[in-house]
């Protein structure tokens, strides 16, 4: 007969074996990171010999070398520009699309429609190269103008159907009576449907943000004047260029690597719920 | 009146529909002209040569070796990433003081880039400088010690398991999201039934998660095999082709030996490839469906 203190221990047993698994391998997760801050910190000196998580001394001039010499506050304002420029452009332009596809009846919306959901499902490896000469013959390559606009094309599809989804769903009366008001489609689009698609448009900017801060190969073939690069390729450049300068390339990765973790901490509730909504598409 | 109404509506559709013809839809039929010509990219001459690089890919023993890496990268995630995914939602989906904590952390490293991720572990794994090494010195295991991204016998393995600490997130978040859908009176009413632990997650839990699991599978397949920024950052494709993989191949047939046509060529075959897996897959789903 097993007794219920038997139980108790299994079940304590079982639940300890649980914590240590998942204790370990969040430890995996978290120890690169954590690694990467406190090397930032390291001088070149000791950076080989000092395997520490924590610095004997704080070389915080790393990040003010980085930003300076290494060209990091550059990248890094050029990143910042670029993300915000293609999520207002994709928002605008993929919640106006998704407006009209889920609400107006016009010849060619089913067909368009469809297009932009084909082209979430397949695949083409090559395209980069297509759009490489297609960028130089409209003499859009190495600029920032070219850059945002494949950009912005690039997170259209998935904008498109996460807000014609939620539009489709969206009751018509609060449209139906600023419609009585007078108010004109462009009109009910701003200043009814995407106020009340604040959960969605979350979700949107959540991860065409984190898709664009994140972007490397059309910048490494788009670019090539050194100011205009955003963080990503400014790091496999100084990677190339310095190779054993692990204090002032673990401070620009760091730089690189922040403003993300921060966003995602303030906004994974979006983070979990595109996640499991994208799955769907899939 | 009904004309102009009409016209609004293009209004709206117009930029979205602009930018898709202009950047995806002409580079989409671009890659399958010019996958047809030889050209360097250049000259403003492109010679037609037919189906000819589609045959030289037939035998170019380094696209089919870079196959053969992306396939183990990614039969590497399927089986190991996805395990382990899959366990680690088994054991947030109960009662367990900071699950909410956990969830947080494993989705850390799939929020960073690829770059970042690769940069950070390029030096990790490092022969001469990198901490692996100089741990493995420590703990007196010094005869292990080696250039693990630099040594073919390790260089692709290495690679496959940093992919694998970068993705496994995703697959966790959804496997989560999928045992949270499974309705906790199941359990109940087969432990009032007299079913142990293992009977229930073998009777309600596997074939209820059979279609997450494949959903799983379809997205590791797709993403892994078209992964190239973690091998770039890290190793570059080398120690000599070791560690090569599709895209980067294709990237090198336009910017290292500045062969557009057969770039697209290759970038063609490779979608064909991976619309193939992931249509046989998708079957495959239907028919373990209920």
């Amino acid at each position: 007969m097993k007794t219920g203190a038997y139980y108790k221990t299994k079940k304590a047993s079982i639940n300890l074996l649980i914590h240590l698994f998942l204790l370990s391998v969040a430890t995996t997760c978290l120890f690169p990171l954590i690694w990467m801050v406190s090397s930032s910190l390291k001088s070149q000196d000791v950076i080989f010999k000092d395997t520490s998580l924590l610095p004997k001394a704080f070389h915080f001039e790393n990040y003010y070398r980085a930003w300076m010499e290494g060209g990091f506050g550059r990248y890094f304002l050029n990143s910042i520009f670029y993300t915000v420029a293609v999520v207002i452009g994709i928002i605008i332009i993929s919640s106006m699309a998704a407006y009209a596809f889920s609400r107006f009846r016009f010849p060619g919306r089913n067909i368009m429609f469809f297009m932009f959901m084909a082209a979430m499902m397949i695949p083409i490896p090559g395209s980069f190269v297509a759009l490489y000469v297609l960028l130089n013959k409209l003499h859009l390559r190495n600029t920032s103008f070219g850059y945002i606009l494949c950009m912005i094309n690039v997170g259209l599809s998935t904008s498109i159907f996460l807000l014609k989804t939620f539009f489709d769903k969206m009751p018509k009366e609060l449209e139906d009576a600023a419609r009585i008001d007078g108010c004109s489609k462009i009109g009910l689009w701003w200043h009814v449907a995407l106020p009340l698609s604040k959960p969605v448009l979350a979700v949107v900017v959540v991860f065409n943000a984190l898709n664009v801060w994140n972007e490397y190969i059309l910048a490494l073939i788009i670019f090539d004047s050194r100011p205009l690069m955003p963080l990503q390729v400014a790091l496999t450049t100084f990677q190339g260029e310095f190779v054993t300068n692990y204090p002032l390339l673990m401070a620009g990765l760091t730089i690189t690597a922040i403003p993300i973790i921060i966003v995602y901490l303030l906004m994974q509730k979006y983070i979990v719920k595109g996640v499991t909504q994208g799955a769907v598409v899939g | 009146m009904k004309i102009k109404s009409t016209l609004e509506n293009y209004v709206f559709v117009l930029p979205a529909v602009l930018i898709f013809a202009v950047f995806y839809i002409i580079p989409f039929i671009w890659v399958f002209q010019l996958g047809l010509y030889d050209w360097d990219g250049i000259l403003p001459t492109k010679i037609f040569v037919g189906l000819d690089n589609f045959k030289e890919i037939l035998f170019d023993k380094i696209w089919w070796q870079s196959m053969g890496n992306a396939g183990y990268i990614t039969l590497i995630a399927l089986t190991f990433q996805n395990a382990l995914a899959f366990l680690l939602a088994w054991a947030c989906d109960r009662e367990i003081r900071g699950k909410n904590l956990y969830r947080v952390i494993f989705f850390i490293p799939p929020v960073l880039s690829e770059v970042v991720v690769g940069l950070v572990w390029q030096w990790i794994l490092d022969g001469n400088y990198g901490l692996l090494n100089s741990w493995l010195a420590h703990l007196g295991l010094s005869h292990l010690a080696r250039s693990w991204l630099s040594e073919p016998q390790t260089a692709l393995t290495a690679v496959a398991i940093v992919h694998c600490w970068k993705g496994f997130g995703w697959g966790f978040l959804i496997f989560l999201a999928g045992l949270q859908t499974i309705p906790r009176e199941l359990y109940e009413a087969a432990r009032v039934d007299g079913a142990n632990a293992w009977v229930s997650f073998r009777k309600i839990t596997i074939p209820l998660m059979i279609p997450v699991a494949v959903l799983v599978a379809i997205l590791t397949v797709l993403g892994t095999m078209q992964a190239f920024v973690l091998i770039i950052a890290m190793t570059g494709g080398g120690p000599a082709y070791h560690t090569q993989v599709p895209a980067l191949r294709i990237l090198a047939s336009m910017r290292g030996s500045s062969r557009f046509g057969y770039a697209c060529a290759q970038g063609i075959s490779f979608g064909v490839i991976l619309m193939a897996i992931s249509f046989i897959q998708y079957r495959f789903s239907k028919k373990s469906r209920v």
